[in-house]
């Protein structure tokens, strides 16, 4: 076991490297952002003495080693934008989505799991067809629009919650959350419905398929000739047979989900990380560019070695073959 | 024969499909009693596992079960709503399946597997359910069965696992287990262990079995009756050595042709000449005609079910005369109780 993780953290630092150094060169590649910075018509000295200070002149090995060590010692860099060091400013916007991104998981887990059980135990009834239905719209819509309609829904003609922005937050361990009022809620529920359709489509398909898989396979059939009852049957077997699957994507679309809620934050107005980078873009706010796609890196590869150590919990085969 | 536990009367189970009704279990009647093993013989696609599933009550659409009654212990169980039906699965009448690699969860320990099996029926604690799977391991040979309950399936061997299989249908004690082809995927020698286990198990605690095989080798070691299946019928019943000494059907006098005197059970069984009619289009009358040697005039009639002596039965119109000879191999083991 020790070695098994041993083994994925020095694969993890890999890919953090690699993916530091090609961040590194994609971002170089888009051009000099000190013409963005300026103003076009200030004089070569201001220009000269910018290009100093923001390291540009050197040879680009030699940018990158003074990256990676400022980034060793947990600075990566001031905004040009801002004026804050990026690690302060990406980390403020990243408590908003985070319980954004969250709450749409809880929402797309607690409906899809039970939708999709349900789905596959009984694929041709009127309600599987039903949910089958539902999921396509899920997965085919595009999100801005769903966000869109769900703001004329339910903010403009009923008026039952607001439109967008973050409600009231407060602090919970050092983080600023707004899930903890319920006007909180009023305000996230939406965004987060949002964010959750095309993972709520995607894991009712992907538990109706593993139960219909389970259903017919012979352990189910010897379980039922042993008397078991159907919710046991389900309860039991079904749902530890399937939650293999379910845990990788869950995963994967959490990262995802942390790392690119940008459409629906940027419909709803939500103050989180993705219209943080958004901005970023478009003034060619390059340390924040770039400590944001590091972070992004390193949010999927420690959500993928969550996911990898849960596997070895659920499914017993794993665990003998990483110890072998 | 004692009064029998189990009595399957003219059972008939079909699947409604798109080439039509398959009758894959067409009028299908045997017994078996206390402490007794039945061998239920047939090439592949007879029936025999529709028989089992059907008695269990779990065939599934498009299948259905058109008629006929299954008697445990005098109650028709062809009558129980699923409820009732599911308390006497397991319970009363348990089953085996054929391959040990897929009937266990792989990835549930032993030990969850059995607790559940005792659970099903019995409002007792993980603990002593967990002890009465220990127990259960431990009467059909399993060595350390405390740390076997610890173990996951894939960790056994596969004759561990067909053992693990038929302590999970002793556990409650039933009147009867059906084991459908339970040694076919192992090979001869943990066969003939399991084989030697399951007579010493019928003969100890009084459990029926009915032992479905398409090994006539091992049904002549194995079972005190036989009852051969073609096509979805019962075409041979009687006593296991009187049925292999002297066969009446044509079809089972050509399985038994078909096994080499020094035949070994498990290795593979070669063919009666002809291959297994489809079940959407079988022939009127008889439906082993078309393979049938002795096939006469009468064989496009339905064939009457003639009675001998012994209470033997054969489906035939032309059944072989009687003869006296000895038994089929004498060299192989045979576990077949002296009573
Ligand atoms: N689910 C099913 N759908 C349609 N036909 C089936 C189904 N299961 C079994 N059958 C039919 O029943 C016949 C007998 O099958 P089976 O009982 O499995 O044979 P055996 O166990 O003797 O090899 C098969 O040949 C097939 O035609
Ligand atoms: S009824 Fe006729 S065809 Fe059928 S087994 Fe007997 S002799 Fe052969
Ligand atoms: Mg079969």
């Amino acid at each position: 076991m020790i070695g098994f993780l041993i083994q994925r953290i020095l694969q993890a630092l890999m890919v953090v490297i690699a993916m530091s150094v090609i961040v590194f060169l994609g971002v170089y590649a888009i051009g000099n952002p000190i013409d963005v910075m300026i103003d076009p018509a200030s004089d070569q000295a201001l220009r000269e003495s910018l290009i100093q200070r923001y390291g540009f002149d050197r040879p680009l090995y030699e940018q990158y080693f003074i990256f990676m060590n400022n980034m060793l010692h947990g600075d990566l860099g001031e905004s040009f934008i801002y004026r804050l060091p990026v690690l302060e400013l990406i980390l403020s916007r990243l408590p908003a989505t985070l319980e954004l991104a969250l709450t749409a998981m809880m929402i797309a887990t607690c409906l899809g799991i039970p939708l999709g059980l349900w789905a596959g135990y009984k694929p041709d009834s009127l309600s599987a067809k039903a949910i089958m239905g539902f999921s396509v719209l899920g997965f085919s819509v595009p999100t801005f629009w769903v966000g869109l309609l769900l703001i004329m829904a339910f903010a403009v003609e009923l008026g039952w919650l607001p439109s967008g922005g973050r409600g009231p937050t407060t602090e919970v361990l050092g983080m600023q959350l707004s899930i903890t009022s319920l006007e909180g809620w009023s305000y996230i529920i939406l965004p987060a419905f949002n964010l959750a359709l095309f993972k709520l489509g995607l894991l009712i398909r992907l538990t109706r398929a593993g139960t219909i898989e389970v259903m017919s396979s012979d352990f189910v059939r010897f379980a039922r000739a042993q008397g078991l009852s159907e919710g046991k049957v389900v309860g039991l077997h079904v749902l530890k047979n399937i939650s293999i699957p379910i845990v990788t994507v869950f995963g994967l679309e959490l990262g995802s989900t942390l790392a690119f809620a940008v459409v629906t934050e940027t419909v709803f107005n939500w103050p989180g990380m993705g219209k943080l980078i958004i901005d970023s873009i478009t003034v060619l706010d390059r340390p924040v560019m770039v400590a944001y796609l590091i972070l992004v890196v390193f949010l999927f590869v420690i959500i993928n070695l969550v996911v990898d150590l849960i596997y070895g919990q659920l499914d017993p085969r794993i665990r003998v073959k990483a110890a072998s | 024969m004692s009064e029998a536990v189990l009595r399957v009367k003219d059972l008939r189970t079909q699947f409604k499909t798109r080439a039509g009704v398959l009758k894959a279990v067409d009028g299908v009647s045997f017994e078996v009693g206390r402490g007794r093993i039945l061998g239920l013989v047939g090439e592949s696609g007879s029936g025999k596992s529709v028989t089992g599933y059907s008695i269990l009550g779990l065939i599934e659409p498009p299948g259905e079960i058109a008629g006929g009654e299954v008697l445990l212990n005098g109650q028709d169980l062809t009558r129980l709503k699923s409820e009732a039906m599911r308390k006497i699965r397991g319970a009363q009448i348990a089953m085996v399946f054929q391959d040990p690699m897929m009937t266990l969860n792989p990835v549930l320990k032993i030990g969850t597997q059995m607790i559940a099996a005792v659970r099903a029926h019995d409002r007792v604690s993980r603990k002593v359910a967990r002890g009465r799977a220990r127990d259960a391991l431990a009467k059909v040979g399993i060595p350390s069965p405390e740390e076997r309950l610890d173990s996951y399936p894939h960790q056994l061997s596969g004759g561990m696992r067909q053992r693990v299989a038929i302590a999970i249908a002793l556990l409650h004690n039933p009147a009867v287990i059906l084991a459908d082809e339970p040694t076919t995927a192992l090979d001869v020698s943990i066969q003939g262990q399991i084989l030697a286990e399951v007579r010493r198990l019928a003969d100890e605690t009084g459990t029926a079995f009915v032992w479905v095989t398409h090994d006539l080798a091992v049904v002549s070691s194995l079972a005190d009756d036989i009852c051969v299946m073609y096509a979805g019928r019962v075409v041979e019943t009687g006593p296991a050595a009187d049925v292999i000494a002297s066969p009446r059907h044509p079809y089972t006098a050509g399985l038994l042709a078909s096994v080499p005197a020094e035949h070994e059970p498990g290795t593979r069984l070669p063919q009666v000449p002809g291959s297994t009619p489809s079940l959407a289009n079988l022939p009127p009358g008889c439906a082993f005609a078309p393979r049938c040697a002795k096939a006469g005039p009468a064989c496009t009639t339905t064939p009457p079910v003639q009675h001998f002596e012994d209470g033997r039965t054969a489906l035939c119109n032309y059944p072989i005369e009687p003869v006296s000879c000895q038994p089929l191999s004498s060299t192989s083991t045979t576990y077949r109780s002296a009573s």
